[in-house]
């Protein structure tokens, strides 16, 4: 059986003293805390212990002793060996260091060997440490940075509570570091009747700004709480449930992502500190992802509102909607004609072609009634970055979606028309091979019609067939348009959804204190010397950056579910219409 | 430290370190051998060949250029992520297993499973591409059920022995895990 002993690095150099630590129940191997130094009353130190017991909630003991003589000590093995019956375990360690030799050498005294050990000779002693030698638990040390096992947080995190705890000896030993906190509070220079080595003894971790912002974030919390909760009276006003608002507020981008961002404000100043690990970290992304939205908005605005862009862009937004007007114009004019080629119905392609003209003409009418205050409302509306970027970006997808219009109005039109004949189609063929849609039952039956029923289905179905392609050219042509601005309105609400949800915190503390989200552990082997036991160096794998971005990540609730490619593609071909991914969502809530 | 030369499944030579720190401590090293000259040669070569070829039908120096920056990122690329050097395996009696991969620009891949979910070492048998080779393999305890395997852990993936390798890898595990009750 080997005897695993976890040592932590900073009590490498530590004067002699007693070991104090935990036994891992279950699991061959004791976890080394902190060494309380000579002098020291024995009932101080169990009286100590059993107070920094009943705050950490582990049990904590004596394992042993340590010695690193600084000159050669007479009548220390006796001093030891007494010390031992001071502390009663089952099993205690002797393990001591000697000056110029890297290992250490640990021997192992059970309580039967004791009780033995006294009755027997002191002359004997060198032969018996011969024999020991031989029938004598192996011994592994594990040397561990204190603060690092203490700060770090073993993946996967849901695991921590569950039976899987108690059987990795790892977490045990994790966990038995991270609690006995308050072990470590004690300070070298404190005036107690103790003195002790751990790693706060080298200095206290933390910065001033972390003290500051932890003393800060409780008022803080009350302060934002307070407007939080008018902001949440509001929106559940009446006005907001009534017909047009409701479907408006579900529609615009703006909207949903205000709502978001409300949802996020309320999260954060949840009074209460978080629960879990998890919960803190994504409280602590969600602060981060909002500073930083809102210092990249304010960047923005400085941009906007200097050098009068503002009135450069709205000069520019007329004239462009005009172009696309007249481009759309010139596209209609030619698909009037012969498009490509092709020879279409001539009646039918001049009806829809002066229908599509006409509107693009409302279209333009309507925008130039609009161009006066186009730059007021594009001052106004820059205001918003002073929110985030998000919002900006919101707003922005929003104004794209009202200035494109007219293609989305052309796009249903044609979508509608397509689909319509592509059922009467479907339904019409089926009457020629004799069946028919039992709607009831959600089949296709057998079904005998007569001839004139025949007929006029065979009429209907020429019909609608050489009618078929000139639909389908338009169609084709406006969907291809509203593909376009699909898309772009897509990559804006992927951009907005990328900055509410990537985990910022998390990753700047992968890449700033890789020992905080661990993955697992590493050892390397340390010194080999003939005749010392085996030193291992435990190191903290750190987490995989992606693994960050994937556990952490806070869930976005609005660009999921999204079509899959093979579903769009089914969708476009049958002529159902197809939104932007955000009105999917809302349609599908 | 001891140093024995074996083949994998391509023949090539590769060499398996095999270092006892302590009777129940041992650690397995298994290096390829390092990127032949001629084979760099041969890509750059190739490479550019191919980039002076375009060159001298479309005039524009532009495509030069590029084949330089690919060679040299297709280099970079290749020691970071598909050149593995060694692979280690280090199994400490009553403590667990680790596995190492180190690549040729000095990154590496460590994972250490712990003695609790380690069922068994197996050599197992695989297909791969048109073959039927051996792997050493580690097998993963179900925390529920102890007869069940939760999972396989596969050894030394890039540098693929042969059996010979392998078996003594196997022997000298075995001989550590068997004293673990």
């Amino acid at each position: 059986m080997v005897l695993k002993i976890f040592f932590p690095q900073c009590c490498n150099l530590a004067d002699s003293g007693l070991l104090v630590g935990r036994w891992i129940p279950g699991h061959d191997s004791a976890v080394v805390l902190a060494v309380i130094h000579y002098p020291f009353i024995p009932a101080q130190v169990k009286q100590y212990i059993q107070q920094i017991q009943r705050q950490s909630g582990e049990e904590l003991a004596v394992l042993g002793s340590w010695s690193l003589p600084k000159e050669s000590q007479e009548g220390m093995e006796s001093f030891l060996r007494d010390l031992s019956t001071i502390f009663p375990q089952e099993r205690w360690l002797q393990i001591s260091r000697k000056m110029g030799k890297m290992g250490f050498t640990c021997q192992i005294l059970s309580r039967s060997q004791r009780a033995a050990g006294e009755e027997r000779e002191k002359q004997s002693r060198s032969e018996e440490d011969g024999e020991e030698e031989e029938e004598k638990e192996k011994v592994v040390f594990v040397h561990y940075d204190q603060k690092k096992v203490m700060l770090s947080r073993l993946h996967p995190v849901h695991m921590e509570d569950t039976q899987t705890a108690a059987a990795s000896e790892l977490r045990q030993v994790f966990q038995t570091v991270a609690r006995s906190q308050p072990l470590f509070l004690l300070d070298r220079y404190d005036d107690g009747p103790l003195r002790s080595t751990h790693w706060q003894t080298e200095g206290r971790e933390g910065s001033i700004l972390v003290e500051l912002l932890k003393r800060a974030s409780v008022p803080l919390c009350l302060l934002l709480s307070w407007p939080m909760s008018i902001w949440t009276r509001f929106c559940r006003l009446r006005i907001f449930r009534i017909f047009p608002l409701s479907v408006l507020s579900s529609k615009l981008s703006t909207c949903i992502q205000l709502s978001h961002r409300s949802e996020h404000m309320r999260s954060i100043s949840a009074p209460g500190a978080a629960s879990s690990h998890i919960e803190f970290t994504r409280k602590a992304n969600t602060v981060v992802s909002v500073l930083v939205d809102v210092a990249l908005g304010i960047l923005l605005m400085t941009w906007l509102y200097r050098d009068e862009h503002v009135a450069t862009l709205a000069s520019a937004l007329v004239p462009a909607a005009d172009r696309v007007a007249t481009e759309l114009e010139q596209l209609l004019q030619w698909l009037m004609g012969a498009p490509a080629g092709l020879k279409m119905n001539r009646a039918l392609d001049q009806v829809l072609g002066r229908f599509f003209l006409y509107h693009i003409h409302l279209w333009i009418s309507y925008i130039h009634l609009l161009s006066p205050s186009v730059e007021q409302i594009l001052w106004y509306g820059g205001l918003s970055a002073g929110l985030g970027l998000t919002f900006a970006l919101s707003l922005l997808s929003d104004m794209v979606a009202l200035l494109t219009f007219h293609i989305y109005c052309f796009y249903v039109y044609g979508a509608r028309l397509y689909c319509m004949k592509v059922y009467g189609l479907s339904s019409l063929w089926r009457l020629f091979r004799g069946k028919k849609w039992n709607v009831l039952r959600q089949r296709v039956d057998s079904c005998s019609y007569d001839l004139d029923q025949l007929f006029i289905g065979m009429l209907l179905f020429t019909i609608l067939l050489f009618l078929l392609p000139t639909t389908a050219l338009y169609y084709l042509v406006f969907t291809l348009l509203r593909l376009v601005v699909v898309l772009f309105q897509g990559v804006l609400h992927l951009s907005v959804d990328f900055i509410n949800s990537f985990p910022l915190f998390a990753l700047g503390q992968r890449i700033c204190q890789p020992y905080r989200l661990a993955e697992g552990v590493k050892f390397r082997v340390l010194c080999e010397e003939p005749g010392s036991a085996l030193h291992l160096l435990m190191e903290i794998n750190p987490l995989s950056c992606s693994a960050v971005v994937q556990t952490y990540r806070t869930p976005a609730s609005s660009c999921y579910p999204r079509d899959s490619w093979a579903a769009l593609v089914r969708k476009l071909f049958v002529g159902e219409l197809v939104y932007p991914w955000r009105r999917k969502s809302s349609k599908a809530d | 430290m001891e140093e024995e030369t074996f083949s994998d499944i391509r023949g090539q030579p590769i060499t398996l370190g095999c270092q006892r720190h302590s009777s129940f401590c041992t650690e397995f090293t298994v290096s390829s051998p390092k990127v032949s000259i001629g084979k760099v040669l041969a890509s750059t070569c190739s490479v550019w060949l191919l980039a002076y070829l375009l060159f001298f039908f479309t005039q524009n120096t532009a495509v030069l250029s590029s084949a330089i920056l690919v060679t040299l990122v297709g280099m970079v690329l290749h020691i970071h992520f598909v050149k593995v050097d060694h692979e280690s395996l280090l199994v400490i009696g009553s403590l667990g297993i680790q596995v190492s991969s180190s690549y040729a620009s000095g990154r590496e891949i460590t994972s250490f499973i712990e003695m609790g979910r380690i069922k068994d070492i197996v050599i197992n048998e695989a297909v791969y591409m048109h073959q039927i080779i051996y792997h050493l393999c580690v097998l993963l305890r179900e925390p529920a059920e102890p007869d069940a395997v939760a999972g396989v852990v596969p050894l030394f993936q890039s540098s693929k022995p042969r059996l010979g390798c392998l078996v003594k890898v196997y022997r000298s595990c075995q001989e550590i895990l068997s004293k673990v009750p």
